[in-house]
């Protein structure tokens, strides 16, 4: 008899969904689908509201990496106020934004995703989890909570809050970086540099390799990928051009404001979510497995795909060896977490560089703006992919329409279309157990949505 | 002795469950006592079984239910029925689930406005198409903190709550006592210098860097940034975001407080206790832009309303 198997909720991610999937009578697979539940309405709520207040606001669409809606926003008032930030507020951003991705994905690795390799996919649920971890592997659990406490200890400490940041503001940031706080920060970059290439070397050599088949198999699909780069083709999670690769690998390059002539959204019954899809290559949009169209994929696997290289030594030298193994574009999902820890040394390495440019201590790091009518698109990486915040202003400089692009809304076509792939890989004559449903999980979690 | 703890999100970011990791090492000493039993974030307890053929939903009993989020649709309330029915004591975590927090701005606005809006945004296609309400929990007609659906017997407020509040209620529990929650406004507990009242008749926005010594002077040598002319939510706001013994977040960072560990006493109205305060220093509130805002923390309770539905005053 046909049933439905509900997967509710979807756990450890961040926020609400659910996975329904469909079998037949034979008790196979007719479809898989992920249901994004909730929906909250910040493109209307913030209508009539004084821009400059908007970096304050939009920080809670996500307290995982609220530094990127509060970057992004800034970034887009800038634009509606017609402002240039001082070179240091610009680089005191950029900063933040560094160290929040290195502690974010040491969040997402370890706390949320390494479970599932470390405990093992099909472990008792009560155990596959963090606290697991603690509990089987107390010495490393210790040091990942120092460390990522470290990372996130330094962006409270100098911005005074990390969690629904306020020091960014139109015109650059609110308080200079002093001598002492630069020099201690440097010190614990080079710290969390070190755990970064630990991390990498543990995982690629008792991690990964016991995980190959599985990266073959669980999730894979074959799409298009979107991401940021600066002049030179390098990967730049701060400021840049968009790529949009298609999955034979060619490229088009785009200014942030001109995404709607690149990028359109799909409503589709079963999600709150809209569906971001490729509007310029003119294909149209569906999710088939075996006939994708419009389909792109965002966050860490899309953004060293689309870039040519890395600009920093330790970082570019872990891609060239990720290329190696697996070309460009690499397609296979839970590579997601391989390409994850290679930004982590990345943006260890892109925090240190900016900490050593003599001008970081500058204490000119606000311009002034004044509110006026016009529009800004601002733009940034998030961890979760590429994140585009869209505002229009009135002549008092109050909100007239906003719209955003979240970075994991880009990925909820792929997501869906990796879970129904792996349900059709995995369950067969209505074999189901909660191993099986973990590792469909799991083909959601590489996407770190 | 150990507590049981089930934790959900509802209409939330996260945000409180990263304040609660950001205790760090505190949290192994917390994982001793604590045996968390349903925790969505970081564990895999399912609502319908472990093999999704369950036909109820189902939280596991527990000691301590820790809530965040408000309620701003129909499985929000689901969750928050079933957190009820299985948890002795429920906190609510952060200031969404007290006030309804940021979200609850939504509540100026009727459902069909919000959803007609993200549906027509100049990237979505076929603006008529909707997602099915048969299939996604349907939005209730407004966003509700926790307390106006479920009994609450803790608040713990904060956008995030700082980790030292977390860390003290939950120890508290653990001890068999109530946690104590600070009971000031952030004005209490801010240590910018006052140099008296009278002189400003109009508030700035904050468009411009408050005057201050440089960066790493202590903070009692900058003035008061509501006399400096900028807007500033210190003396409706509970005081408790810099912790256990840290000044104000924001003032510590040299911006104004906006007020996200909402009102000082639980049933405050921030924007009518602002606008009180101003205009009996003589300030003039028609120089602020607007003052929805000042309800961007706590806009649940029906204190925020639709425009056609908003009641004169």
């Amino acid at each position: 008899m046909s049933r439905v198997i509900n997967i509710q909720p979807i756990t450890r991610i961040e926020g609400h969904a659910s996975i329904g999937i469909e079998l037949d009578d034979a008790g196979n697979v007719n479809q898989a689908r992920v249901n994004i539940l909730s929906m909250r309405g910040f493109e209307k709520f913030v209508e009539g509201k004084p821009a400059e207040e908007l970096p304050r606001i939009v920080s809670r669409i996500c307290g995982i990496c609220p530094w990127m809606h509060h970057l992004a926003s800034n970034k887009a008032v800038d634009g509606c106020f017609g402002v240039t930030p001082t070179p240091a507020g610009g680089k005191l951003r950029e900063l933040m934004q560094a160290i929040s991705h290195a502690e974010d994905k040491l969040l997402h690795f370890f706390f949320l995703a390494a479970a599932d390799f470390v405990i093992g996919p099909d472990t008792d649920y009560a155990v596959r989890n963090v606290i697991g971890i603690v509990k089987s592997n107390p010495d490393l659990a210790q040091r990942v909570v120092k460390m990522r406490q470290l990372a996130k200890m330094t962006l409270d400490q100098f911005s005074n809050k990390a969690i629904h940041p306020i020091a960014g503001v139109p015109g650059g940031f609110s308080k200079p970086l002093r001598e002492e706080d630069r020099i201690e920060i440097l010190s614990r970059m080079r710290q969390l540099l070190d755990f970064a290439l630990f991390t990498m070397d543990l995982a690629k050599k008792d991690i990964f390799p016991k995980y190959m088949e599985a990266i073959q198999t669980i999730g894979v699909i074959r799409t298009g990928f979107i991401g940021t780069v600066d002049d030179d083709g390098a990967l730049n999670l701060y400021n840049g051009k968009l790529r949009l690769m298609r999955p034979d690998g060619s490229i088009t390059a785009f200014a942030y404001e001109d995404y709607t002539d690149y990028i359109g959204e799909q409503v589709l019954p079963f999600s709150y979510g809209k569906f971001p899809y490729a509007r310029c290559w003119n294909e149209g949009f569906s999710l088939d497995l075996d006939e994708p169209r419009g389909v792109y994929r965002s966050n860490t696997l899309a953004r060293i795909n689309v870039a040519d290289k890395i600009a920093t030594p330790r970082a570019q030298a872990e891609l060239e060896e990720f290329r190696q193994h697996f070309g460009r574009p690499a397609q296979a999902t839970l590579l997601y977490h391989w390409a994850r820890l290679i930004e982590e040394v990345y943006a260890c390495e892109r925090a240190i560089e900016i900490l050593e440019d003599p001008e970081i201590t500058d204490p000119n790091v606000r311009a002034a703006v004044a509110p006026k009518a016009g529009r800004g698109v601002g733009c940034v990486e998030a961890p979760r992919g590429t994140l585009i915040h869209d505002y229009t202003t009135d002549e008092n400089g109050l909100i007239l329409h906003a719209n955003m692009i979240v970075g994991t809304t880009h990925n909820l076509g792929p997501i869906n279309m990796s879970v129904d792939q792996a349900a059709r890989e995995l369950i067969h004559d209505g074999v189901v157990n909660e191993g099986i449903l973990n590792r469909i999980e799991m083909a959601v979690r590489a996407y770190d949505p | 002795m150990t507590v049981k703890v089930a934790s959900e999100w509802l209409n939330s970011c996260s945000g409180c469950e990263i304040a609660i990791i950001d205790l760090g090492e505190r949290l192994l000493d917390v994982l001793k006592v604590a045996d968390f039993v349903h925790l969505p974030a970081l564990m895999d307890h399912k609502y319908f079984g472990q093999l999704g053929d369950g036909r109820h939903m189902e939280i596991p009993e527990a000691d301590v239910g820790l809530i965040s989020g408000a309620i701003r649709n129909t499985e929000h309330l689901e969750v928050a029925l079933e957190m009820r029915r299985r948890c002795k004591t429920i906190i609510a975590l952060g200031t969404c689930a007290t006030h309804g927090g940021i979200p609850a701005l939504s509540n100026s606005y009727t459902p069909e406005e919000i959803l007609h809006r993200y549906y027509t945004t100049e990237s979505t296609d076929a603006p008529e198409r909707r997602p099915d309400p048969t299939i996604v929990p349907p939005l209730l007609d407004r966003c509700y903190a926790l307390d106006e659906k479920i009994a609450v017997d803790i608040y713990l407020p904060g956008c995030p709550p700082h980790p030292d509040h977390i860390f003290g209620a939950l120890t508290a529990l653990v001890e068999g006592r109530p946690p104590v929650l600070p009971g000031k406004s952030v004005c209490d507990v801010c240590p910018t210098r006052r140099e008296g009242k009278g002189q400003l008749q109009k508030l700035r926005r904050f468009l411009e860097a408050p005057v201050y010594a440089e960066p790493g002077a202590p903070l009692d040598e900058m003035r008061c940034l509501l006399e400096q002319g900028f807007l500033c939510m210190g003396p409706v706001t509970r005081a408790g975001c810099g912790g256990l013994d840290g000044p104000p977040r924001c003032i510590a960072a040299r911006v104004p407080c906006r007020g996200c560990y909402g009102p000082v006493r639980q049933d405050g109205n921030p924007r009518l206790d602002m606008l009180n305060a101003l205009a009996s220093n003589g300030i003039d509130i028609q120089s602020l832009p607007e003052s929805i805002s000042m309800l961007r923390f706590a806009g649940a309770h029906g204190l925020l309303r639709p425009a056609g539905k908003r009641k004169e005053s």
